[in-house]
């Protein structure tokens, strides 16, 4: 299937059900780590699942793990989201 | 020889212990189940090791205490039983990886094979093998299918050759070894997986949220009220009375035996709240009064634990929690902070900074009354009516709240965000939840009843020698003018040092009010943990701020009883 090139945002921009690639995250050394300890770095797929009210966590999914990570940490990690909603492989 | 169990968080590290050693330990569906190392001994053939099962860990960069606790452990081991998450390839591989570059043997069991199947998952074993260098043996930790070749195999362990450099060319290598080995098919969502859909939704994870707890409560109460009505209430009564009351005769009423064994006979008759003797109260409070809420408490809590809500409860919390300078996933430690404050406080490790841990701690210590004074505060406030019950844990509640807030502010630091694996929803295993609620009872049953029962003798001797007169003169006057209660009562705000629920007991012959009895379980439920809790703060937070943690107790319950002096 096409990849379209899509637009770059944060993963707290995207809607629910959206999916993309990761781009990056910005942060120091540390987050970077735990980040990539749960599977979340740079090439890989995503799907946002879910966000919660007041500034709550953002949970998605990569690979087959789900993964909630905090509204801080959310508006530090940058996806590149495929144009179109629910398209390209979605793995679960 | 010693063997180490690594591998991410819940990954079923400790069903696999409980099958190689047959030494049964707490597992559970969510990450961070195991706080320290657990030992266990193996014995297959020419083979004797001691199995040691090491907190999950992500990577061998730690961050997190009970991760450093992993790391730390693997400089003392022989031999690694590494335990991946079949469901999970390329997550695990990158610790797997990691391990391989270590000076030491490795096997690596491939853990939770049977869910591969209807996940869609296929992995080629034989490949996966060629590509390590290593034995990998597929096994299902909570069933036991595969151990008998995984032990079969450990002398295979091998350390072999590896090459990367930096984490860039290793995640490389996974990629590379993972698209070798697995083929996924693409199948439909399963029932739970919507449900887990679902309780991520906003409204809809509100909603469910609200559900378990509503149920968590009614089974609580069904189970441990059940229990007291069909079987101890009846044990006590036919039983153990009769039996008593005939030692009672045969004692005489005033002889020191009496007084000690029995206790005081009120108008003639046993009454199991104050006769206080090792044999009447001594029995009755741990077995019959505490003992089926310790029941229905861990059955509910071992049902939520294993299907795996927790976690998800965590992302739900984590907007308040942040308030009180902790994140979502301090919700896990406080809720087992319910059922006893030691494993609670200890489960306090899973979080990242000190900051975190001291508050943890401190909020769990003073707000969250543990399964033995629960059933306490239900048995004797609530013979006034549910509203005074409903008074003590409102205000428990709000002084765990406002202490927070204030902890956020007051505590130097910084508190990291949440950052969770959210674990699948699993069906849990009904022999599973038995023999964890086995372990967790008879944990309860050996741990407490020698401290009730020596509690309960020193209560006595103490009496005879008359110390608690010259105690309860120094104190009286911030008793009764501070919190309205009579002079009395400060003895067993002393006991609950010893054991809490047997001082809620002592307050049973004080003949207080309503209101009294209300500021007095508040305050002994905040003033001072008790000795168990005291040893366990101290060793996780070191003396100084465990006299700091102390000092809030004190200050906040004096604050909320004089409060409900004033108000109530």
């Amino acid at each position: 299937m096409a990849m379209h090139p899509g637009r770059q945002m944060t993963l707290r921009q995207m809607k629910i059900g959206q999916t993309g690639t990761v781009i990056g995250a910005l942060g120091g050394r540390g987050l970077i780590r735990r980040l990539e300890a749960l599977g979340i770095r740079p090439g890989k797929r995503v799907i946002k699942i879910s966000s919660t009210p007041l500034r709550g966590p953002v949970t998605l999914r990569v690979g087959s793990t789900q993964v909630a990570v905090g509204f801080g940490i959310a508006n530090r990690i940058i996806v590149e989201v495929d144009k179109y909603l629910r398209e390209g492989p979605v793995t679960r | 020889m010693r063997i180490l169990l690594v591998g991410n968080p819940n990954v079923g590290k400790s069903a696999l212990f409980s099958r190689i050693t047959g030494t049964h330990i707490i597992a559970s569906n969510y990450p961070g189940t195991t706080v320290r190392f657990t030992k266990g001994y193996l014995k297959s053939g020419d083979l004797q090791a001691q199995v040691i099962d090491i907190p999950g860990t992500y990577t061998l960069e730690p961050t997190s205490k009970a991760e450093e606790i992993a790391v730390e452990m693997l400089k003392d081991g022989d031999l690694v039983i590494n335990v991946v998450d079949a469901t999970n390839l390329e997550r695990n591989l990158n610790l797997t990886l990691q391990l391989l570059k270590r000076q030491i043997p490795v096997i690596v069991a491939l853990n939770m094979w049977d869910d591969t199947r209807h996940r869609g998952i296929n992995i080629d074993v034989t490949k996966l093998e060629e590509l390590l260098g290593v034995p990998v043996v597929p096994t299902v930790g909570i069933t036991g299918q595969g151990i008998k070749e995984l032990v079969r195999c450990l002398p295979e362990a091998r350390v072999p050759k590896t090459t990367y450099s930096g984490s860039d060319e290793r995640w490389a290598r996974v990629g590379d070894i993972v698209n070798q080995v697995q083929l996924l098919k693409h199948r439909h969502h399963t029932w739970y997986e919507n449900l887990e859909d679902a309780s991520n939704h906003r409204i809809g994870g509100v909603f469910i949220a609200l559900l378990v707890l509503f149920a968590s409560f009614w089974l609580i109460r069904l189970v441990g009220e059940g229990i007291i009505s069909y079987i101890t209430e009846p044990l006590f009564e036919w039983l153990w009375t009769p039996l008593l009351m005939k030692l009672s005769l045969a004692l005489g009423s005033n002889a020191f035996w009496h007084n000690i064994l029995i206790g005081k006979l009120v108008s003639g008759q046993l009454d199991y709240y104050q006769s206080f003797g090792l044999l009447s109260t001594g029995f009755y409070i741990p077995l019959g009064a505490v003992l089926p809420y310790i029941v229905s408490f861990y059955l509910a809590l071992g049902i939520l634990e294993d299907v795996g809500y927790l976690p998800r409860l965590a992302i739900l919390m984590d907007t308040i929690m942040h308030r009180l300078g902790l994140h979502g996933y301090a919700i896990i430690p406080t809720i087992l902070g319910f059922g006893c404050n030691v494993p609670g406080i200890m489960a306090t490790r899973i979080l990242e900074s000190r900051r975190e841990r001291f508050i943890a701690a401190t909020l769990i210590s003073i707000g969250i009354p543990c399964a033995a004074l629960q059933a306490m505060i239900i048995g004797l406030v609530g013979q006034h009516g549910g509203q005074y019950v409903a008074m003590v844990y409102g205000s428990l509640f709000v002084s765990w709240l406002i202490i927070g807030l204030i902890l956020n502010h007051a505590v130097k630091g910084f508190s990291p965000e949440i950052l969770l694996e959210i674990p699948p929803y699993r069906l849990p295993l009904l022999r599973v939840i038995a023999e964890k609620l086995w372990l967790r009872v008879h944990g309860f049953i050996k741990e407490a009843l020698p401290v009730v029962l020596g509690t309960v003798l020193v209560v006595n001797i103490l009496y005879t020698l008359g110390v608690f007169n010259l105690i309860t003169n120094i104190a009286a006057p911030i008793l009764t003018r501070l919190l309205g209660l009579p002079k009395e009562t400060v003895v067993a705000l002393v006991i609950g040092f010893l054991r809490k629920d047997i001082a809620i007991g002592m307050l049973a012959p004080l003949a207080l009010t309503a209101k009294q009895l209300v500021i007095s379980s508040t305050v002994l439920a905040m003033f001072f943990p008790c000795v168990a809790t005291f040893v366990i703060l101290a060793r996780e937070l070191g003396a100084r701020d465990t006299l700091k943690a102390t000092g809030i107790m004190v200050a906040a319950a004096l604050t909320m009883g004089s409060l409900q002096n004033l108000i109530l």
